[in-house]
């Protein structure tokens, strides 16, 4: 994979990487760790381009920090979110058969699932 | 004429092996539009089948043969067979139908309640970033396509790992994989046979979108390890498990595992289960038509129209 592939990505999927980047962090990230843990290589100054397009959008909010900006992300009425995915969740697990038309990334293991996963994972990677 | 109408009630025994082995032995993307179509062409020869002897089987009745403005008897086998047949295959109809509305109604509704979820969250791009402690992710199709995802799976994956499970997603919406998901729910609940394909169709899907995915990140064994790390938070976040008996291979998640941690496969004896596929299907919509063909001409006769 190279640089040059990575920076001509549609700039939609640079914003959903970097917005996940922040969402996985859990704390405030200046621009250089944000670029440490995305999955890619882009250039600094493309990940500070990025969160300052997110930061109009009202996406990711900042502070100061030292000589440049942390951003993180913004949530909304905290409780909003929470009654929603719990509402869907209780929705669609009433069906057994739930992940029909919505294509879900992994689907439900049994116990026999968990053991052979875990055998197939690298002792590091659990 | 019975046996024309039994081949596609028959058939689609065979579907839920021979889908399995194709789902072996061609690649992801050819095996999901292979099955799917053959499922739902199956399902559809033996609803045809079904309305076939229910429509023979009211004709044969006084009321609905003046209604048919018949004006000799209807030429079928004997009553004492045709007529309870009918009736069975009126019954096994009204099951289908119900079971179809059902399933709709389900499935609109976890559509909505997806689609209002996604109103709620923070979006950048095509994905939709949703605060919850459950991790979960789902490629929700409409205008535009998006990537939902919980911050519980954000913080599961890594950084690469989050690009395969966007890649992953990303296929699936690209491939219009929910038209195949949504075919595979009408067939399964137009022959029970078909149920055990839906399965089958499903895996297809994800194994199709794990290769694209692999193929995008350009690392099998991240989109892997993507696969598998999920899959355990998402079981580690469920309250309830699942009562299926696991086959030998394991569930679904493991074999997608497996499957990307092998090297990819050369496509092999694939034309053979492509062929059988092809000739199984062939032979139901083959046998449905001449059967419906044949009482069309039946019933021409009967109202006068055509010599015997």
């Amino acid at each position: 994979m190279t640089d040059a592939k990575d920076e001509r990505r549609p700039a939609g999927e640079l914003e959903a990487s970097v917005l996940a980047a922040l969402w996985a962090a859990g704390t405030s990230q200046t621009p250089g760790q944000v670029q440490l843990s995305l999955g890619r290589h882009l250039a600094r100054t493309t990940v500070t381009t990025i969160l300052s397009r997110l930061h109009d959008k009202g996406v990711v909010d900042r502070r100061r920090e030292g000589r440049g900006y942390a951003y993180f992300p913004v949530r909304d009425v905290p409780d909003t979110h929470g009654l929603t995915a719990r509402r869907m969740h209780s929705e669609l697990d009433r069906d057994s058969d739930r992940e029909t038309v919505l294509a879900r990334f992994v689907a439900q293991l049994s116990p026999d699932d968990e053991r052979i996963l875990r055998g197939l994972l690298e002792p590091g990677d659990r | 004429m019975t046996v024309l109408l039994l081949l596609p009630l028959l058939l689609p025994c065979a579907l839920p092996a021979l889908a399995r082995r194709a789902l072996d032995r061609l690649t992801p993307a050819v095996a999901l539009w292979a099955v799917a179509g053959c499922a739902v062409l199956l399902a559809g020869c033996s609803v045809l089948a079904l309305g076939v002897s229910v429509l023979t089987g009211l004709l044969k009745l006084p009321l609905f043969a003046a209604l048919g403005e018949l004006v000799l008897p209807l030429r079928t086998a004997s009553a004492v067979f045709v007529v309870p047949a009918a009736a069975a295959s009126a019954g096994a109809l009204a099951v289908c139908g119900w079971a179809l509305v059902r399933s709709a109604r389900h499935q609109t509704r976890a559509f909505r309640a997806a689609r209002a979820e996604a109103r709620g969250a923070t979006a950048a791009g095509d994905v939709c970033v949703v605060d919850s402690p459950r991790a979960d992710a789902y490629a929700l199709p409409g205008r535009p396509h998006r990537v939902v995802v919980t911050t519980a799976m954000l913080r599961t994956l890594d950084g690469p790992e989050r690009e395969a499970l966007f890649a992953h997603e990303r296929a699936h919406l690209q491939g219009g994989h929910h038209y195949f998901l949504a075919a595979a729910e009408l067939a399964a609940h137009c022959h029970p046979a078909l149920r055990a394909v839906r399965g089958t169709i499903r895996l297809a899907a994800e194994r199709a979108a794990d290769e694209a995915a692999a193929a995008s990140v350009g690392d099998r064994r991240t989109t892997a390890r993507a696969v598998a790390r999920a899959a355990l938070a998402a079981q580690a976040a469920r309250s309830a498990r699942p009562g299926v008996a696991p086959g030998a291979a394991g569930g679904p998640v493991p074999q997608r595992v497996q499957a990307l941690l092998a090297a990819p496969r050369a496509p092999r004896a694939g034309r053979a289960i492509a062929t059988l596929l092809v000739a199984c299907t062939a032979l139901s919509c083959i046998a449905s038509a001449t059967a419906a063909a044949d009482v069309h001409h039946r019933v021409e006769v009967a109202q006068g129209d055509e010599n015997p």
